[in-house]
């Protein structure tokens, strides 16, 4: 996907002026990517490029059904097909035979049971991929078929069998604020449903196993936290942390993805298992299989206002089908329920959210994490509010904005900036994009060159929404980052080098730890180290949290390795700093050259760094300081639609997001180009459809995502309110433009058809 | 696998002849697919983009001769005038790298209900030229369809070419497709008009892409052919109703059979108003080019 931004965008408008000291490609400006030209000429190693001499190739064998018990496997048949040298089962696994992100309850290998299509039963290692193919062919499973649990809802309620023992219901999170019974003149109910996303990343599970001499492992693997990756498989396998050591491959895309583990355990067994390099890349079907997806959500809502759309109560029930296996879901459910009345200010609130077992492919992780489901409800009641009250769908938000100082339903208290009124202001006040006019151009209406109309049955709608994100690691996780920068000389120049374990999955956190670095040493040349767990634990690349959990590690490395080379120059009048190389004090200017001032040493900090703590949810009432920071975006989208095939043609989809500080203004923009466009999708084209648990469309030919012409330019409005409680005063950047893009799409679909349109993604049989 | 190279047509054929078991492949881009997919394992590829006369066309007795192995992307720019519904599809085809490499031959080879250039070789007339061997012979579009992914070739035969004739009144072609490119049709609809004929096709709403036989009946029996005046509504939903009727549509992933079937008569009613609007405004029979 590509889109493009109109020239007058390409910087953040509200960008407070930069200092003149800032060290070339430090923070505030876009360098080049160091990964940029490999990958723009299709010369960069993604994890499925790895090689080794004399490596095997690894094959999943998977089921076919969505519920069956297993009565039988024999695989003497593919043992003895020439060229394989491994074919394994759950009885090979020499560790425990679970893991899982919340709770070990998903198998390596399936044992008696399966619990979904595609759940992994089988593996095996040949010289040749066709030839694991063919053999994984040979493998003969009796199934014993079981109907599949499919309902979220009657999952919620308890009916039906169970899927695990302690039953279908993952967690319960309520939310209770204020007076539940609470009355209000005007009220809006709606039930909303959002169906299954996928991430859709390009590059599909790979990596490279390779077995060492100390009986270890080294893995090569494109993932999105190294150490937890780690910690299961060291569980599985049955080894020691230190003897299975991991390597960030290059990761084409994650989105959440790769949260969860798909070929890692599977590939070291076969590694150890024949002592042999062992490779595997799902291909592009089984990757749908080999993935969680988004949460599909029903969602009831019910809001109460006085006349003037001033709200006096939120309620809503959110079901999340979280499929065969937990993953995230609780965390999943956390958000949608303490996110659930959206960035509104509301007295009283009563949210209960249910993330559910069931038969249905697993979920878990996918930019914007709860938050997706339940902003597509409530800013989907938000313009039923407005309607009802007979208010402008801007006015009815802005009047019940939340802002810097509101108590959230959770009873936390917003400690930093909140714009959500100027944010919907400032898209409202964007300029709107020109009607059609002279020769239709097939290419800007709905069915693009598919020529499906010249202009027939074509109506303009226009919609808002706000959506609210927290950023980083909630609910008291210990979320920190560790980060080793090093400063020496090399060749008569400084040269720094960061460390870190934090991954690299195409959002360009490579580049913006070195601009941190650059910034903070006032040294231009910054190496970044290969992605290893060598070095401590960075945290997830997810949560939007890199940038401000790593970032800050990076920051605070680099202070202290500063505060070293500052104090070699020993005591001199003035306040020291450091800007192009030299040491410079603020009476005397240049001191010396750092190169000088290190000689020969080399100095070296590790730094391990945490946000502020935050607290669990009261299990009861959801009270807690549960969140790190909130961000905000907000869309205006403009489509036109045909109205007699319903078909959509998204003119245009404008943006504001407060970023805190934009390290990166370039890659900021891309992020939230990016994030609108997942949203696009979301709302009119992408889903995983499933029938009794299965699959009905494991393909880009018919999972769809938005094209050039499917995806307008954008105009883009950053604000930088820096939060002071952030390293640099940042606001994580990835997810916001996910959330508010999809309803505000979906609302101005509803403004140009007046259909109701309850569900998401919105099909061209919803229209006519 | 063998991958079989023949670099003329003669010798092309008598490889087929002789394996009759090998997949002929012109772009890939449908091949490719279902190998890479494990769909299908032929013992032999035969690679049909070294044989130059299959990538050439030719115009001769007010027929255009169209080689089979001539990519979508020659037919958009080379042919575009003479033959504007073929291009439009053409145009429709994937994303500019399909469009280089994909054929109409392949297409008709792997005669997929939703492969967008049936419509347009039906509704315009086209006869589809094969050859073996035994010889030659051409077989009328409707005629070629013979099931779902299936043709009317003899494991010995290949495709050579297409003829249509080049246009002479006015033909249009449209796709529903859920998202604005690169995408596969939900259904698709052809017209073409010329003095005195109507070619009407579907696709992607039944088995095999077809005709709409009445709807081609309707229009020659009722279009003011004689007096240039803008078609009335009554006649276009009327004809709009004959065209959904003649779909046999399915509910699937893409889309369910009453859409697509009300998708159709939309098509057919705008499809028509700018095809006949096209054939009054160059005054019925027009100049080729
Ligand atoms: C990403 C993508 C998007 C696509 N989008 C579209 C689309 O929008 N619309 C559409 O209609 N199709 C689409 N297709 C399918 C495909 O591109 C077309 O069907 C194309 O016309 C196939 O042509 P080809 O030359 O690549 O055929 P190949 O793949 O080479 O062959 C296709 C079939 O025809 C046979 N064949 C080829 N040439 C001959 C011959 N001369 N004689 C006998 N048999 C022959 C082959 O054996 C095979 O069975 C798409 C494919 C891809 C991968």
């Amino acid at each position: 996907m590509t889109s493009a931004t109109s020239p007058t965008s390409t910087t953040p408008v509200t960008t407070p002026a930069r200092t003149s000291e800032e060290a070339a490609g430090g923070i505030g400006s876009s360098p080049v990517r160091p990964d940029g030209t490999t990958k723009v000429r299709g010369e960069f190693a993604y994890s499925s490029d790895l090689w080794h001499e004399d490596m095997l190739w690894g094959a999943t064998l998977r089921s076919p059904h969505p519920s069956a018990r297993i009565t039988g496997l024999d695989i003497a048949g593919a043992l003895a097909v020439p060229g394989v040298y491994a074919v394994l089962t759950h009885a090979d696994v020499p560790g425990v035979n679970r893991y899982g992100l919340e709770q070990p309850d998903q198998p390596v290998l399936a044992e008696d049971v399966v619990r979904y299509q595609g759940e992994p039963v089988a593996l095996v290692a040949a010289d040749h991929p066709e030839t694991a193919r063919r053999a994984m062919e040979r493998i003969r499973v009796d199934y014993e078929e079981l109907e599949p649990v499919t309902d979220a809802q009657a999952a919620a309620e308890g009916k039906g069998p169970a899927v695990h023992p302690g039953g279908n219901v993952v967690r319960h999170v309520p939310i209770r604020r204020g007076d539940p019974r609470a009355t209000a003149d005007v009220v809006v109910t709606g039930t909303y449903e959002v169906g299954m996303q996928d991430q859709a990343f390009l590059g599909p599970e790979s990596g490279l196993a390779v077995p060492a001499e100390d009986g270890g492992i080294d893995l090569y693997v494109a993932t999105q936290w190294l150490h937890v990756d780690q910690q299961q498989i060291v569980a599985a396998l049955g080894l020691p942390p230190e003897k299975v050591r991991l390597t960030l491959g290059g990761v084409g895309g994650a989105f959440g993805g790769r949260e969860d583990l798909s070929i890692q355990v599977h590939a070291c067994l076969l590694a150890l298992h024949t002592g042999k390099p062992v490779k595997m890349v799902y291909n592009r079907e089984e990757s749908f299989y080999g993935h969680v997806h988004r949460h599909p959500a029903v969602l009831h809502y019910e809001h109460g206002a006085d006349r003037d759309g001033r709200l006096v109560y939120v309620r809503a029930r959110i079901v999340l089908d979280g499929g065969a296996y937990a993953s995230t879901t609780g965390a999943v459910a956390g958000n949608a329920a303490t996110l659930g009345v959206g960035p509104y200010d509301v007295p009283n609130v009563s949210v209960d959210c249910w993330g559910v077992y069931t038969n249905n492919p697993p979920c878990g992780a996918m930019r914007g994490f709860g938050a997706v489901q339940a902003a597509f409800a409530y800013e989907s009641q938000m313009d039923k509010l407005a309607q009802a009250c007979g208010l402008d769908p801007v006015e009815v938000r802005t009047r019940n904005a939340m802002s810097e100082g509101t108590v959230m339903p959770t009873g936390q208290v917003v400690d930093s900036a909140a714009p959500v009124a100027e944010l919907l202001r400032r898209v409202r006040d964007m300029p709107l994009p020109a009607g059609p006019s002279g020769e239709p151009d097939l290419r800007r209406l709905p069915g693009g060159v598919s020529n499906t109309t010249h202009g027939e049955g074509v109506v303009r709608g226009v919609g808002y929404a706000v959506g609210i994100k927290n950023i980083c690691f909630s609910e008291g996780f210990d979320d920190y980052s560790t980060a080793r920068v090093r400063l020496q000389a090399v060749g008569g120049e400084p040269a720094a080098t960061v460390q870190t374990a934090a991954c690299e999955v195409g959002q360009g956190l490579v580049t913006v730890l070195q601009q941190i670095v650059r910034t903070e040493l006032g040294v231009e040349q910054v190496t970044v180290e290969p992605m290893d767990t060598s070095i401590g634990s960075a945290g997830s690349s997810s949560a939007s949290r890199q940038t401000y959990v790593t970032g800050g590690a990076v920051r605070a490395a680099a202070l202290a390795v500063r505060k070293g080379l500052l104090g070699r120059v020993g005591h001199v009048p003035g306040e020291l700093s450091v800007s192009g190389g030299k040491v410079v004090s603020t009476r005397d200017g240049v001191l010396a050259d750092i190169v000088d001032v290190l000689g020969d040493d080399v100095l070296e900090e590790t730094v391990e760094w945490r946000h502020r703590p935050t607290e669990s949810l009261d299990p009861e009432t959801g009270q807690g300081t549960a969140h790190v920071q909130y961000a905000f975006a907000a869309h205006r989208a403009v489509v036109d639609v045909d109205t007699e095939l319903g078909l959509v043609k998204v003119v245009a989809l404008d943006c504001a997001q407060d970023v805190g500080k934009a390290l990166n203004p370039q890659a900021v923009l891309g992020q939230i180009q990016g994030g609108s466009a997942q949203g696009l999708g979301l709302a009119v084209m992408e889903e995983i459809q499933t029938d009794g648990g299965l699959i009905r469309n494991p393909s880009f030919t018919d999972y769809l995502i938005p094209t050039v012409l499917d995806m307008p330019p954008m105009n883009i409005d950053v604000l930088e309110l820096a939060d002071p409680h952030a390293p640099y005063g940042v606001r994580g950047v990835g997810e916001p433009p996910t959330i508010s893009s999809t309803p505000a799409i979906v609302a101005a679909i509803r403004a140009a058809t007046g259909k109701p349109l309850t569900r998401v993604p919105v099909r061209p049989e919803h229209i006519i | 696998m063998d991958f079989l190279r023949p670099t003329t047509l003669d010798e092309a054929l008598a490889l087929k002849a002789e394996r009759p078991g090998a997949v002929p492949i012109a772009g890939g881009t449908d091949v490719m697919v279902e190998l890479n997919f494990d769909h299908r394992r032929p013992e032999a590829l035969l690679d049909l983009t070294g044989v130059a006369e299959l990538a050439e066309w030719s115009t001769s007795d007010g027929q255009v001769r169209l080689g089979a192995g001539v990519p979508y992307t020659r037919v958009i720019t080379e042919l575009g005038d003479v033959l504007p519904g073929l291009a439009m599809a053409s145009r429709t085809v994937g994303s500019p790298q399909i469009r280089n490499r994909g054929t109409v031959g392949g297409n008709l080879g792997a005669a997929s209900p939703a492969g967008d250039t049936h419509p347009v070789l039906l509704a315009t007339g086209a006869r589809v030229e094969v050859a073996s061997v035994r010889g030659g012979r051409t077989i009328a579009a409707e005629a070629f369809y013979t099931g779902v992914k299936r043709n009317a070739l003899e494991p010995d035969e290949l495709i050579t070419a297409v003829h249509l004739p080049p246009a002479s009144g006015a033909e249009q072609f449209a796709k529903v497709g859920t998202r604005n490119a690169m995408v596969i049709a939900v259904c698709s609809f052809a017209v073409v008009l010329r003095p005195g004929y109507a070619g009407v096709a579907l696709g992607s709403a039944a088995p095999v892409p077809r005709r709409a036989a009445e709807a081609e009946r309707f229009l020659v029996a009722e279009l003011p052919w004689q007096t240039p005046v803008p078609l009335a509504d009554s006649l276009k939903r009327a004809f709009a109703e004959l065209v959904a009727g003649a779909a046999d549509p399915i509910d699937d992933v893409r889309g369910s059979a009453a859409y697509r079937r009300h998708a159709l008569g939309v098509l057919a009613r705008r499809a028509l108003t700018w095809a006949w609007d096209d054939y009054r405004n160059n005054g019925g029979e027009r100049q080729c080019a």
